[in-house]
């Protein structure tokens, strides 16, 4: 007999259904059976391998070449600094340096070397190691030396070899232990950016071996080197292993490792792109954790059982003012609407759990942070007093520039940010008039041409530094900002170059108040990070900074 | 024959050269170039133009296009300027991936589609039919990225039958000779690592395969319906021919022509399809690529992967024809 359509189908379906069967039985075997380290450092009941949801490939593996986030992330483990970061705080600690001293005139630094450590390759870290990474930076010329590449040590070091500005002017190896940085002015900020994963001590030997610098390629888009694809060596606690683009970076715990190596034996960082995806793989048990957890996200993943953690802010979320607008050259104007938002609502409604408001341009933990800084409360009825002083009694209309369809530490939800304070505008009689970009047209629109009104933008800091954050806004004429300001702009050049870190400090704390009276914006709120954790993670070093090393990482199973 | 694919493979070139002029303006009049997308916060104007120096983006666009244009002749698509590696290595790296997944959506499609179809169309008017009609509109206009993460929700997180992301797991011994990593695994003999790679694209290749296999049931239901009442159909049933000669060389043979057209278009759409579910799954294919590309503005990768999506797009398209000519021979005539 001829099968018939009808049974041939259901016959078909009962195959499916059983292959299906088997396919499921296979993953769930797997899983079952885990992967250990296979290390035996770790106790045998943990699985010692973490897996973290990165958002994208690293983009590089040489830190020197790089100012992303996800980047500095695998870098951090594999790489350390001359100086380190205090654990949980945005200050400098010792790390390779034990310690430092500057010179009376603040233009040379000398660092004494831990002893007895060994990048990956074996080669020895000493002063000839710290010189030869310095003068690596310095020596950077064409497109090693453009902000594609060499953002931090170009924007940072007032550029190369033979640019007038260069800050940097020679290294000395004392002894095998003692290094000298001589430097052609003071910098206040130097030891703090020391800190940046930028900076961090690389292998001579295999930067030698692997043309770290030989990033040709056409010249449209440099190509990686040998190193920055496949060798970074440095002396942290974990080594590279593997990278398969657009999948994983592998790493595995340095054996040699002179400080604690902790339980991680293994690190996978998964690439996940999308946001809804990372919270998925966390769930379904893909991943160990991700960073920066959308807002909504953060109850229900607790709830759930998932571990969250909130890193101290190091951020900054503010409504800028152009002043190329007429209307906000009236000072008035910008204390009016300074005074017409309720920074308090804004952060309980819609920014993230964590989130502390914000009286000035830098969270509480920066250095020249000042707590007396004239701040304008919220005030609706003073607002419109000021407005009706400025002539503007029958309302004002004002562009209002946000963002869309992107998420940033410092505002994870500019549609929400937005939608909050233009309600809060209209109540005393600002009328806005919403402009809206794709990100990358946004930051066009702010940094390159001067159309634009009050808008939404922020940053996230690098190191302790209030030039790192003020210095970045207001050290000259900008078309974000579109004012003149010689005595704010002469001041922070100034202090720039107090070599010590009190006087920087109490110079900083005057211009953040300086800064308050002209009222350029409004420092809105320092939203906190959140980071989510499978259960089994225990303790998790969360860093205002980023500066999380996963050997400090605890697991429960 | 041998004529005809000539002929097609001649004509390739002009749609591809003005493809090539299309895509280099389009891609630069997209606002925001890659500087700003490169240095985020950190965008000076300054810096922006430095970056636009050293790459040459601040030349004339005629120049540009030339020297692109002339570079792409010898081979060099460039690099791409968020990942530093050449265009041609990272899509050769990623396409295999994307065409598993679009093979296995496909063989989804056709293969639950086709029967689908014609079982609706022989139990016209009854409530099978109904139910496949209604489902199929549902699977067309049900949106792809919802639908996906559904399913994850559902089977990996819920369930937890089933991987939520990636192309294989960690801890799976395989192999990788030619990328294709289910072939991997079947050509080395790791029959698990092949497996593996199976249960990885099930999920994705499910959520990717609802729009095709909607399209392919209805084309086939409208189409067989429309055969078994042909005259010819009746005259083979007056004639006493067996009923698996009908189905078979009467009526599936000519009610196969409309649905293999639609299966030739929607194997190209599939891999355009694959921006989505990619994303979804950190699938690493060229579709979550290219996506991320667009948002970086990285001009090579969305000229140079585009122009190979185009080529495999004709590809498939000739095919296609090819395969006419086997189905219906009044085809090889002309």
């Amino acid at each position: 007999m001829i099968p018939s359509p009808k049974r041939r189908l259901l016959a078909g379906l009962a195959g499916g259904a059983a292959l299906t069967l088997v396919l499921t039985g296979c993953i769930q075997s797997e899983r079952d059976s885990g992967t250990d380290g296979g290390d035996t450092a770790a106790p045998s009941d943990v699985d010692s391998t973490f897996v973290f949801a990165a958002s994208s490939d690293p983009s590089g593996l040489d830190p020197a070449f790089a100012s992303d986030g996800e980047t500095f992330r695998v870098s951090r483990q594999i790489f350390e600094g001359l100086v380190g970061v205090e654990p949980g705080t945005a200050d400098p600690a010792p790390l390779l340096a034990e310690s430092w001293e500057p010179s009376e005139d603040g233009t040379s630094y000398t660092f004494t070397l831990k002893s007895d450590v060994m990048f990956h390759d074996g080669t020895p870290f000493d002063a000839e190691a710290v010189c030869a990474n310095f003068d690596r930076w310095y020596n950077w010329t064409g497109l090693t030396a453009t902000e594609s590449l060499s953002y931090y040590y170009g924007s940072l070091y007032g550029g190369f070899a033979g640019d007038d500005d260069a800050l940097y002017e020679s290294c000395t190896a004392d002894d095998e232990t003692t290094a000298t940085i001589n430097l052609t002015r003071p910098f206040s900020g130097f030891i703090a950016s020391l800190s940046l994963p930028a900076f961090a001590m690389q292998s001579p030997t295999a930067m030698e071996e692997y043309g770290a610098d030989e990033v040709g390629g056409s010249e449209e888009a440099p190509e990686y080197s040998e190193y920055g694809e496949a060798h970074p060596t440095g002396t942290g606690p974990f080594v590279f292993e593997s990278w398969s683009p657009g999948e994983e970076v592998v790493l595995a715990a340095n054996p040699d490792y002179w400080g604690e190596q902790g339980q991680v034996q293994e690190i996978v960082f998964r690439i996940i792109d999308d946001p809804t995806a990372r919270r998925q793989a966390l769930e379904s048990g893909d991943v160990d954790g991700y960073d920066l957890v959308a807002p909504a996200d953060t109850a229900a993943l607790e709830e759930a059982g998932f571990n969250v953690m909130q890193r101290d802010p190091f951020t900054i979320l503010y409504l800028g003012f152009n002043q190329t607008v007429p209307e906000l050259q009236d000072i008035r104007v910008r204390q009016a609407i300074a005074h017409a938002i309720d920074r308090e609502a804004l952060v309980t409604q819609v920014l993230p759990e964590g989130t502390e408001v914000a009286s000035q341009f830098i969270p509480d933990v920066v250095n020249g942070y000042n707590d007396g800084v004239t701040d304008y409360e919220y005030d609706p009825e003073r607002a419109q007093e000021l407005l009706a002083e400025a002539g503007f009694e029958d309302g004002l209309t004002l562009q209002f520039n946000y963002p869309v369809n992107i998420s940033r530490p410092y505002m994870p939800n500019p549609e929400d940010i937005f939608t909050t304070l233009s309600s809060q505008l209209q109540e005393v009689g600002i009328t806005v008039e919403p402009v809206s970009d794709e990100w990358t047209d946004y930051l066009d629109r702010m940094r390159g041409t001067d159309d634009h009104g009050i808008h939404l933008l922020g940053w996230t800091g690098d190191y302790n530094d209030t030039d790192n954050f003020v210095g970045v806004f207001f050290n000259g004429y900008s078309n974000e900002w579109g004012f003149e300001n010689e005595e704010l702009f002469s001041a922070l050049s100034e202090a720039r170059q107090l070599p010590d870190p009190e006087e920087a400090g109490a110079a900083y704390e005057e211009i953040n108040e300086q800064i308050a009276q002209f009222v350029p914006g409004v420092p809105l709120a320092h939203p906190a990070p959140s980071l989510a954790f499978d259960p089994r993670v225990t303790s998790y070093p969360a860093s205002p900074v980023n500066d999380e090393v996963f050997n400090m990482i605890e697991l429960s199973e | 024959m041998l004529r005809t694919i000539g002929r097609r493979l001649l004509l390739l070139i002009p749609t591809l050269f003005g493809l090539t002029v299309l895509l280099f303006f389009w891609v630069r009049a997209l606002p925001g170039g890659p500087a700003a997308a490169l240095l985020g916060e950190r965008a000076t104007p300054e810096a922006i133009e430095r970056i636009n120096e050293a790459y040459g983006f601040n030349r004339p666009l005629p120049e540009q296009y030339i020297t692109w244009l002339g570079r792409l002749l010898q081979g060099d698509f460039g690099n791409s300027i968020e990942t530093r590696r050449p265009v041609l290595e990272e899509f050769a790296n990623r396409f295999p991936a994307t065409v598993e997944l679009a093979v296995m959506a496909l063989i989804l499609a056709v293969g639950i589609g086709i029967p689908l179809g014609y079982w609706a169309a022989r139990n016209h008017g009854r409530l099978l039919d109904h139910l496949s009609v209604t489902g199929s509109l549902i699977g067309i206009t049900i949106p792809v990225f919802f639908l996906a993460f559904m399913l994850k929700w559902v089977f990996a997180v819920q369930l937890g039958w089933l991987p939520s992301t990636g192309r294989q797991s960690r801890g799976v011994d395989a192999t990788h000779a030619t990328n294709f990593y289910v072939l991997d695994g079947i050509l080395t003999g790791e029959l698990d690592a092949a497996l593996n790679a199976i249960v990885h694209l099930l999920l994705p290749a499910i959520a990717l395969a609802t729009i095709p296999l909607a399209i392919i049931v209805r084309i086939t239901r409208a189409s067989v319906l429309e055969v078994v009442n042909a005259d010819y159909v009746r005259t083979g049933r007056a004639k006493g021919v067996s009923k698996q000669v009908i189905r078979n060389r009467f009526v599936l043979r000519n009610a196969m022509l409309p649905v293999v057209t639609t299966i030739g278009l929607q194997a190209g759409l599939l891999i355009s399809g694959a921006v989505l579910t990619e994303t979804v799954f950190a699938f690493p294919g060229i579709g979550a690529f290219l996506a991320d590309a667009i948002f970086a503005r990285d001009f090579p990768v969305l000229q140079g992967f585009v122009l190979f999506i185009a080529v495999s797009y004709a590809l498939i398209n000739l095919l296609v024809d090819i395969s006419y000519s086997f189905i219906d021979p009044r085809v090889r005539i002309q």
